[in-house]
């Protein structure tokens, strides 16, 4: 199949190392050009800090002189220059409006997003692939069918309006669960997970129907590959057929939609984080927005697109390694 | 019980959705029995929709996609197994009954190393230990002929040819030691000479494990060499059952007599082959970069003419089809129409250039655009080249139709409510309506029927004669060069090993390649496979 085997040379011995490092160096490139993005972006953007922050009546002097506290008379490619080599070293600069270093403040409200994601991350994958892979097993019967009606209604909802539904029974009407889900420091690992219990429910809701139905409809492609009628005719179990004959076959398209996913979990967060009052990235970014305190905004873009970049990568490196013609060649 | 397998009026059918019409129950196969004795070979035999792989899956109580197993019994050692459960169904196969698939390329999954899936049902039904199992198929693999046994199991199925997984595959069947295989088709998928070594290695196999089997193909000459009892199929219902021998020496019926006769006459080739309408100068050719899949190819094709390329797969046939067509600039070479070089690619060649040659493909089902009718199919060159519309492109097309022996009737047919045959004929005529001096006909007849094939030969070889169409033939069936040909050009790995007219180059002395490809086509005779191979010395060359 030359689509499978694109991009191999002939009589190359590790087209396999050859790919992955083609594809580790086009993330990085890919995450420079971002970079340049989001500054030009943000560049390109009306309205000025210095004028936001001192209010109309602010004579052009003291306007002028802000602008050069913080270095906004530098031209563009040098204030970039100065940004990415600060990014390199860790170094977001500080914030404007907070006057505080940018990477300390993110990385609180970095490990608190990442936190949550995880937890809805451990709980959704596993659920999902299980779910697709019942609901595959049960083709066209009751289970695949209560399975697919309930991971349509649960994306069809949106989803603050789960998150106030959560926040109604479970903390309101039964009071089993704790609203705010407000973290801070020093709180232990099982009083967070308690706390976080109503917005990763919630994340959970809205990210396991895609995976699920990928993972279904992934699986039944397969199903209908002359080596699974091969393994019918071994008499094999269908539990069988799906786990060690389907599934490693399928494993490219599930792992994109999971990272796809994953990276939602990070990035796409903020309504839940608004509607349970989270201290992470979203709400951070956003509060950034409305004040225009670009080193932030620009730190917070930065961080995401890493996070967007790198799992893509991840998926697709794993997709490369799961193709026997690469990891074994002739 | 004598019988290892006894079918007993058995009846199968499926739902068909014909297209724009409500779904109905259509009968595959009806009042279908045999008896099948340990140890014997059972050859079916019939076109495609006579219901021989249906039979054959019924034998493992299997039915692909929509087939429903409606009446009769296949009992195995005395019990019916189309009565039993999903669980006792299960237990059967990949132990007392075997399947090995047509194609073994999609049959083995590409994701697990080969003897973990040869050995994979042994182990599950308990029937040997791992090592045992290993052990067992190390064997079965030395039986077959499979290179390296002992560590050929490790590699993937992309790592092995084609020949290979098929033997594989028979290799798969037989590790339980099961009662009963069924073959479909193991050897129609390949080469001509590939075909040889499979046939010869299942037949082994066969006698040295004693299993019974069922071998279905569409191949007369096939069966003949392994069957000791041929079922000839049609339309689902028995036409003749009975010793091979019978069968092939003294047929019943007349159905059965046209495939034993289907070995194709010889046709005399024309007599003056000088002048060329197509010259094919010192082409080499290859795919990005690689090394040249064509390697100083000079060919010619005297006007009105057929000129037969032969060769296996891999051998550069198709891809020389390319560099003529343009698709394929060569790196080195040119090709001349009447004399003249065309432009290396198509992009620039003038339309009238492209006008004069046309391809016929294998797949008529993938070359036809399933989403337009018959008229808008061979409409579209009559529009393109002569820039006919309404009443006299209909005109033209209907006249097109005619001359493809299927008639207006089948204007505003979508290429699903055609047959096999009927998809061909129509591409032939998109290719005639070009009005074109050089027809490439790329295996137009390999996946079709050999009735079904003749009819389309005949129709070409007619088409020859009214229009003076000269073709290039692409083909690996020495039957059709010798019924169809005026030249012939043998090619292997790239090269023209042997070039001339027909006479020549099918007569002695020959070249060691076109000695060996000459032998291993299949003669409708008892015993040719015994023959054929004493006189090899080298089977694995």
């Amino acid at each position: 199949m030359p689509s499978q085997t694109a991009g191999v040379r002939r009589g190359d011995r590790h087209p396999l190392a050859r790919l992955v490092v083609r594809r580790l160096a086009l993330s990085i490139a890919l995450l420079f050009a971002v970079s340049i993005l989001i500054f030009g972006g943000l560049e390109a953007m009306p309205g000025d800090f210095a004028t936001t922050y001192l209010g109309q009546s602010a004579t052009p002097a003291a306007v002028a002189n802000l602008r050069a506290q913080l270095g906004l008379d530098q031209p563009a490619a040098t204030r970039y220059l100065d940004w990415m080599a600060g990014a390199l070293r860790g170094d977001f600069g500080t914030s404007w409006a907070s006057r505080g270093p940018v990477s300390e403040q993110i990385g609180q409200r970095l490990s608190n997003s990442l936190f949550l994601a995880g937890v809805a991350a451990a709980i959704s994958v596993p659920l999902a692939i299980l779910l697709g892979v019942v609901s595959v097993r049960f083709r066209d019967r009751a289970p695949d069918r209560i399975i697919n009606l309930a991971s349509l209604a649960a994306i069809s909802l949106p989803e603050f309006f789960v998150g106030y539904l959560l926040i109604l029974f479970f903390a309101i009407r039964l009071n089993l669960a704790t609203f705010p889900a407000t973290v801070h420091e020093g709180m232990g690992l099982l009083e967070r997970l308690r706390v976080v219990a109503l917005p990763v429910t919630g994340l959970v809701f809205v990210v396991l129907a895609h995976m699920m139905r990928m993972t279904r409809a992934a699986l039944i492609s397969v199903m209908s590959s002359p080596y699974v009628e091969t393994a019918e005719l071994k008499g094999l179990s269908a539990l069988r057929i799906i786990l060690r004959h389907a599934a490693p076959n399928a494993v490219a398209p599930i792992v994109n939609v999971i990272a796809l996913n994953l990276a939602y979990l990070v990035v796409g967060v903020v309504v839940i984080e608004v509607v349970f009052v989270y201290p992470g990235m979203g709400q951070y970014m956003v509060d950034a927005v409305t004040v225009r305190d670009m080193p932030v905004v620009q730190a917070c873009g930065l961080i995401f697109a890493a996070i967007y970049i790198f799992l893509n990568m991840l998926a697709d490196i794993i997709a490369i390694v799961a193709n026997p013609r690469l990891r074994h060649p002739r | 019980m004598a019988e290892l397998l006894s079918v007993r009026d058995l009846r199968i059918g499926a739902i068909s959705h014909p297209p724009g019409e409500p779904p109905r129950e259509v009968t595959l196969v009806e009042g279908v029995s045999f008896d099948l004795a340990r140890g014997k070979v059972l050859g079916l035999i019939g076109e495609s929709g006579a219901g021989k792989s249906t039979i054959g899956l019924a034998t493992l109580a299997h039915g692909r996609g929509g087939v429903r197993i409606t009446g009769g019994q296949v009992l195995l050692d005395g019990t019916d197994i189309l009565s039993l459960g999903r669980r006792d169904v299960n237990r059967l196969r990949g132990a007392r009954v075997c399947y090995v698939a047509q194609s073994a390329a999609a049959a083995f999954n590409p994701a697990h190393r080969l003897i973990d899936q040869v050995i994979e049902a042994t182990l599950l039904r308990g029937l040997m230990s791992r090592e045992a199992a290993r052990a067992r198929a190390v064997h079965l693999f030395d039986i077959l002929g499979l290179p390296d046994p002992a560590s050929f199991g490790d590699r993937f199925p992309h790592q092995v040819s084609g020949g290979q997984l098929q033997r594989a595959m028979t290799a798969m069947a037989l590790c339980p030691n099961p009662a009963l295989i069924v073959f479909d088709e193991p050897t129609t998928a390949l080469d001509v000479t590939t075909q040889l070594d499979v046939l010869a290695a299942i037949k082994h196999a066969i006698e040295v494990t004693g299993t019974a089997a069922i071998y279905i193909t569409h191949d007369l000459a096939v069966v003949a060499q392994v069957a000791d009892d041929i079922m000839v199929l049609r339309h689902g219902r028995v036409v003749e059952y009975g010793p091979a021998r019978q069968i092939i020496d003294a047929p019943g019926k007349d159905y059965t007599r046209a495939l034993v006769s289907a070995q194709r006459t010889t046709r005399a080739e024309a007599a003056d082959q000088s002048g060329a309408v197509l010259e094919i100068d010192g082409v080499s050719a290859g795919y990005g970069g690689g090394a040249n899949v064509l390697e100083g190819v000079s060919l010619r094709l005297p006007k009105g003419q057929t000129l037969a390329i032969v060769g296996e797969s891999g051998s550069g046939k198709s891809t020389l089809a390319r560099v003529i067509t343009g698709l394929l600039p060569p790196a080195t070479g040119r090709v001349l129409f009447e004399g003249a070089p065309l432009p290396p690619s198509a992009a620039r060649r003038d339309r009238d250039q492209l006008r004069r040659i046309q391809l016929i493909y294998q797949m008529a089902d993938t070359a036809l655009n399933p989403r337009q009718t018959v008229r808008e199919l061979i409409g579209r060159p009559l529009g393109f080249y002569f820039g006919l519309r309404g009443a006299a492109k209909t005109a033209r097309v209907t006249q097109l139709l005619e001359q493809i022996e299927m008639g207006r009737g089948f204007l505003d047919r979508y290429p699903a409510e055609l047959s096999g045959g009927q998809k061909q004929r129509v591409a032939i005529a998109r290719a005639l309506a070009a009005e074109p001096e050089i027809i490439l006909c790329d295996e137009p007849t390999s996946a079709l029927d050999p009735l079904v094939a003749e009819g389309i030969l005949r129709l070409l070889a007619r088409l020859r004669r009214e229009t003076g169409v000269s073709y290039l033939f692409i083909t690996h069936d020495l039957g059709i060069v010798r019924a169809f040909a005026d030249s012939v050009a043998i090619m292997h790995r790239g090269k023209v090993v042997r070039a001339g007219r027909k006479s020549a180059a099918l007569s002695p002395p020959f070249d060691a390649y076109t000695a060996r490809l000459l032998a291993c086509v299949p003669e409708m005779r008892l015993g040719w496979l015994e023959e054929t191979l004493a006189m090899r010395k080298d089977p694995d060359q």
